[in-house]
């Protein structure tokens, strides 16, 4: 079922997918973490991955693999594939072929975007996307964990919990005094705070997070720097931004993406010293 | 309390729920008790007319529902209103029973004239009022669940979702024009005895329909108003912001859409419902695209994601009709195309954004003129 | 008066050189005339035999006359004379033999010699046999046709001698048919046997009746009337074929009406993003400007639809341009309320029309060149209007996409399509080019509109019913793309015309929608989507 992967050191994924039959025997819904087993310490695998537009492929062949708990920064320019990678993780692009699993045993190509978000990943996009007829406050309600079909939003109050999480996020996202504001007359930073504030709600596993410092000053950059270090560990975090500034202060290992393939990957100053990374940055 | 709850805050649900109440005493009162030469007495006519109203505004409710809400721009609503209308009309049909010119107990004149034998097994069950009622809502909800499931599965939104909404009552126009499909061809049905023993043509009965009617709307008004204020409608209304960023979420916005346009084709199932015992006809005529545009014209008017704005705009747009096309009938289409251009391009948020702008247009009017008009004071005085 | 009288004998005189021999010519048919006043049909039979045989001029007048219940007897003088009922119940009477008018007699003045079913068809066979020897091949064609009916087998003959002479391809075409019919009712088996196989291309209705008679036929042996089985599925299956292509053929000129209706409106949603409501509307002022140019040149009828296409090309793109400028630009961005105003310009249009030229439908006449069918096969013709309005689509079609491809204006209006805020920051002026795109959309329009006014009336509804269509045909196709629509329009076309015999009409039309909304299940973005990153918002 699987390609045998050319990759050197592929990391073994161990349990065959526990697909949508087998669950189905279970007693009771598994839950989130049983679904998504991540024992042998990887959480995102990426294999083979090739897109293409109308001939141009955004992704060639791609292979990329994302630790548990690790924090990584993706940069590359632009057109790498570094977006499209991001939709072909979220279930938005399905590629040609190659194989995406999420944990050890969940095929996120045969995932719609909905259930990839309800399994735990969430998404920042690059131009912030808030509900911008909405509050503040109904936007972070929005996105906050819960059981997302229609009968039981139709029907759903908060909990006194659930107050003090939005409360809680309201705290770190800087936003308590916009709470009734709509999302729509903030900054454009405000947004971004408010986006990265939803993404906390949805309390995902991994977080894909879409250049989250453009058109932010430099204080609100070093606070999301911080931000997103203290969720790593905890949460994957994969990061995809152009400010080397920001990348150097928060990455530990470092990708990059050219022409829809990883070119180099490791840690932050062994990449900015790559031959190949400087060719493709200062070459063109 | 949830009542209390849900009348607080806007002057718009106010003022139609009031008119509402107030139409349901005053309209009985001065049409049934009234002496007919008192200026205070409203004719069964004008009763009759104020119900099509109503039962317009609950159907440019229900549109506004799915695209007020949730960005549905349906050019198809007025085929759930037809087939609401329908499953009425069979009931009212099969309550003739032997009145009919040909005297068939079973089958409606116009089966008798075409040489049916017996009922076709889709009239079975309309006889009773029940199984009537209850097409009202199944009818339109399944074709609306089977279509919206349909579209919304494979993603089709904004104009494609529209004309394909117009094809769907397109190709239903050309199917109840068929004799063969047993709802009487480009007749219709009509010709309409009474319903649940009461004579339709008596002012009692049109004065309870009239009231039924206002009383559906006040209640279809609360029920939208309490999906559009739940954290579904805040869902709904996301998904019409941003249906990407709330799928990635975690939400399935295909069922969120389907859910509404279910809920909204009902509705307009209902409001055929009641136009047609009112109205005494329903005929394939009620497919026609040109209605469902119309229609979309009301709420537009009224002023969309308001609710009562639609109920506003569907009064406005045919009392206008009905008074024009007595009056003046070459002009009502120039004057109909004339308001679909002057609504979208002038007035986006319809009467009612109008209305509510008013207040801050007129202060800040008063504004400048009193730094423009004050400066110029001063300045005579201070010399 | 006397001197007038003289006048009229002279003048009907002078023509008659060679009085004697005319007069010993009239005298014998007088003879064979009269044999028809006998009372028995089997001598009438003879008579007009013998009548028929007749070297007279007028026998194929008497004949007629004979066949169409005009030829009496005059009670007075028993002679045989062409009868013209009068209204109050007389007859104008003239002299068979002569021609020679006898005023008038009263409703007992005169006697119908009375002709009987059997008679009928002799006669028919008679009159087909000296038509036969007609100037005009149609005419000839025409008479065999109508011996073949009659299948008087004493015929034969006649049939046999014109095949001598005839040179006429069509025409022997039509002699052999009916000698073949007649062959078919031998009592010689060989002979029949020979006819049922030399008929087996032959798609004459008769030859069929005849052949499906045979096969049933209890008496016929059972050799002939397997024969006559397997020549009958060979014709079955040869009229079958013929029956596709013919429904081909509709389907195209159906689907070539769609492609011309559908591609303006391609155009305009591909290039704008917006659906124009007022497309069918702009085709309608097309109809109405070949209308409004054939009553302006009146003499230059067989030229009118060569101006007209300029001219409804110019006033359908003007009014687009004016929508566009005046209305559509305003919108851009909101598609949604584009449509709603855009069905508010189409009612307007709609009841200017209704209020200059009336809600009755205007006539459009049909230029000699455009009426008529032609033959491509035997048993097979197609009409030239829809086979010319198939060729003008495909005209048109070739026109838009030169124009699309290989001029200044096509390149920026591709551009735009494809990314409208590059195109801008390139120095673009999209506000121009959506103008002129606008224009250009609604100009092919209305010279749909040309095309339309000679299939269908021309009225101020004229426009109505090809919104959904066409918008069907440019989803099917696929957004943006002019080949799509073009595929799209002739496939469904086709599609129509194929599922109508079995289906009926307006079923097909229901079913065809159907089946675009599950097809967009399948191919959101149609037959030939635009891919890429452009094509996703």
């Amino acid at each position: 079922m699987f390609r045998r992967s050319v990759h050197k050191d592929k990391p073994a994924r161990g349990f065959q997918p526990l697909d949508d039959q087998s669950s189905r025997f279970l007693a009771r819904k598994p839950s989130r973490d049983e679904l998504v087993n991540t024992d042998s310490g990887y959480i995102l695998y990426l294999e083979d991955i090739t897109v293409s537009f109308d001939g141009f492929k955004a992704l060639n062949e791609l292979t990329l693999y994302i630790e548990t708990g690790e924090l990584r920064c993706i940069i590359g320019p632009n057109g790498a594939g570094k977006t499209t990678m991001m939709d072909v993780i979220t279930g938005k692009t399905r590629p040609d072929f190659g194989t995406a699993f999420y944990g050890q045993r969940l095929d996120l190509l045969r995932l719609t975007e909905p259930e990839i978000a309800s399994l735990g990943i969430g998404r920042k996009f690059q131009k912030p996307t808030v509900f911008e007829n909405h509050t503040v406050h109904d936007n972070l309600e929005l996105a906050m964990e819960a059981d997302k079909r229609v009968w039981a939003t139709l029907a759903r109050r908060l909990s006194g919990e659930e107050r003090d999480r939005i409360a809680e996020v309201l705290d770190i996202i800087g936003l308590k005094e916009e709470v009734l504001a709509l999302a729509g007359s903030l900054s454009h930073g405000q947004k971004q705070w408010l986006e990265i504030g939803m993404l906390l709600m949805q309390n995902p596993l991994v977080l894909l997070v879409d250049e989250p410092v453009a058109g932010m000053t430099k204080q609100e950059s070093e606070s999301t720097a911080e931000l997103l270090t203290t969720l790593a560990g905890d949460h994957s975090v994969v990061v995809v931004e152009h400010d080397m500034e920001f990348v150097r202060s928060i990455a530990r290992r470092v990708t990059v993406l050219h022409e829809g393939r990883v070119l180099a990957e490791g840690p932050f100053e062994e990449i900015q010293h790559d031959a190949k990374v400087i060719e493709v940055y200062l070459g063109e | 309390m949830l009542l209390g709850r849900l009348i607080k805050q806007d002057w718009g649900r106010s003022i139609l729920l009031g008119t509402l109440g107030v139409m349901c005493v005053v309209v009985p009162v001065a049409n049934l008790l009234v002496p007919e030469d008192s200026a205070f007495h409203v004719s069964t006519y004008t009763v009759t007319l104020l119900g099509k109203y109503l039962s317009y505004a609950l159907l440019a409710m229900a549109l506004d529902l799915a695209w007020g809400y949730c960005g549905i721009l349906s050019l198809g609503h007025g085929a759930f209103f037809a087939l609401g209308g329908y499953a009425m009309g069979m009931y009212l049909m099969r309550q003739i029973g032997t009145r009919g010119v040909y005297g068939h107990p079973e089958l409606p004149d116009f089966m008798v004239f075409l040489n049916w034998q017996e009922l076709p097994w889709y009239w079975f069950g309309f006889d009773a009022f029940w199984f009537a009622m209850l097409m009202v809502v199944l009818v339109p909800g399944l074709l609306a669940l089977v279509f919206g499931w349909l579209a919304f599965r494979s993603r089709v939104t904004g104009v494609y979702l529209s004309i394909m909404t117009q094809a769907l009552t397109y190709a239903l126009l050309l199917a109840f024009y068929r004799n063969e499909m047993g709802f009487g061809g480009n007749n219709g049905l009509t010709d309409f005895k009474d319903i649940l023993g009461a004579s339709l043509q008596s002012d009692v009965t049109r004065v309870v329909l009239f009231v039924v009617s206002a009383i559906a709307l006040a209640l279809t008004y609360l029920f939208c108003r309490f999906v559009v204020t739940s954290k579904l409608g805040r869902v709904v209304t996301a998904v019409r912001d941003a249906d990407d960023r709330t799928r990635f979420i975690g939400y399935r916005v295909e069922n969120y859409k389907v859910w509404i346009f279910t809920v909204s084709a009902v509705l307009a199932g209902i409001a055929g419902a009641l136009y047609v015992p009112q109205v005494g006809i329903i005929n394939p005529s009620e497919f026609e695209p040109l209605k469902s545009i119309e229609l979309v014209v009301w709420v537009a008017l009224g002023g969309r994601g308001t609710l009562y704005g639609a109920a506003l705009g569907a009064v406005i747009v045919n009392y206008a009709k009905t008074w024009m096309t007595g009056a003046f009938p070459e002009v009502w289409p120039f004057a109909l195309g004339g308001l679909f251009i002057l609504v979208t391009l002038s007035l986006p948020k319809g009467v009612v954004g109008l209305v509510r702008s008013l207040p801050y247009w007129l202060a800040s009017r008063v504004l400048y003129m009193y730094h423009k008009w004050g400066s110029l004071i001063r300045a005579k005085f201070s010399h | 008066m006397r001197s007038c009288l003289v006048v009229v004998v002279a003048a009907g005189l002078v023509p008659c050189f060679g009085l004697e021999e005319k007069s010993a010519l009239d005298a014998s048919f007088q003879v064979t005339v009269d044999l028809l006043k006998t009372r028995s049909f089997g001598e009438k039979a003879e008579a007009a035999r013998a009548i028929a045989a007749h070297t007279h001029p007028r026998t194929l007048e008497v004949l007629t006359a004979l066949l169409d219940a005009e030829l009496y007897t005059e009670r007075k003088t028993d002679r045989v004379v062409f009868a013209n009922g009068l209204d109050g119940g007389g007859f104008n009477i003239r002299d068979a033999v002569t021609g020679e008018g006898l005023g008038q007699v009263g409703r007992r003045g005169a006697k119908k010699i009375s002709v009987n079913n059997r008679l009928r068809g002799l006669l028919r066979g008679l009159i087909a046999g000296i038509r036969l020897d007609d100037k005009d091949p149609d005419d000839r064609i025409a008479a065999a046709e109508a011996i073949a009916d009659g299948a008087d087998s004493s015929m034969r003959a006649v049939l046999d001698a014109r095949l001598l002479v005839e040179s006429d391809a069509n025409v022997i075409a039509a002699i052999e048919t009916a000698l073949v019919v007649f062959d078919l009712d031998a009592n010689d088996e060989t002979i029949r046997l020979r006819a049922i196989r030399a008929s087996a291309s032959n798609l004459d209705g008769r030859v069929r009746e005849k052949l499906t008679g045979i096969s049933n036929d209890p008496v016929a042996s059972e050799a002939i009337q397997e024969a006559a089985r397997e020549t009958l599925e060979s014709i079955e299956e040869t009229v079958a074929r013929y029956k596709t292509i013919e429904t081909v053929f509709f389907g195209l000129s159906l689907g070539s009406v769609l492609v011309l209706a559908a591609i303006g409106l391609s155009i305009t949603f591909g290039v704008m993003g917006v659906i124009n409501m007022a497309h069918g509307e702009l085709i309608m002022l097309g109809a109405y400007t070949t209308y409004v140019v054939q009553t302006l040149f009146p003499g230059a009828l067989e030229y009118s639809l060569l101006i007209a296409v300029p001219a409804a090309f110019f006033v359908s793109g003007l009014v687009g341009i004016g929508i566009e400028r005046g209305i559509f630009r305003f919108l851009y961005g909101r598609p949604l309320e584009t449509l709603l105003a855009s069905f508010g310009v189409s009612l307007v249009l709609q009841q200017a029309v209704k209020t200059i030229f009336t809600a009755l439908n205007r006539p459009v006449s049909t230029p000699q060149w455009m009426s008529g069918s032609f033959e491509l096969l035997d048993g097979l013709s197609l009409t030239f209007n829809r086979l010319y309005i198939l060729i003008f689509a495909g005209l048109i079609f070739a026109a838009l996409v030169l124009v699309l491809q290989r001029t200044r204006l096509g390149l920026e209006v591709r551009a735009v399509t494809q990314n409208r805020a590059m195109a801008r920051a390139m120095g673009i002026r999209s506000g121009r080019v959506d103008a002129l795109t606008f224009g250009l959309g609604a100009g092919i329009a209305g010279v749909a509109g040309v095309a339309l006014s000679q299939l269908t009336n021309v009225g101020p509804y004229l426009g109505r019913g090809y919104i959904v269509d066409s918008f069907m045909v440019v989803v099917f196709g696929g957004v943006g793309n002019l080949w799509g629509t073009l595929v799209a329009g002739l496939s469904l076309g086709v599609a129509n015309k194929f599922l109508e015999p079995y289906a009926g009409a307006v079923v097909a039309k229901v079913l065809v929608l159907v089946f675009i909304i599950l097809f967009i299940q399948w191919r959101p973005r149609g037959l030939f989507p635009q891919k890429g990153r452009a094509a996703e918002s």
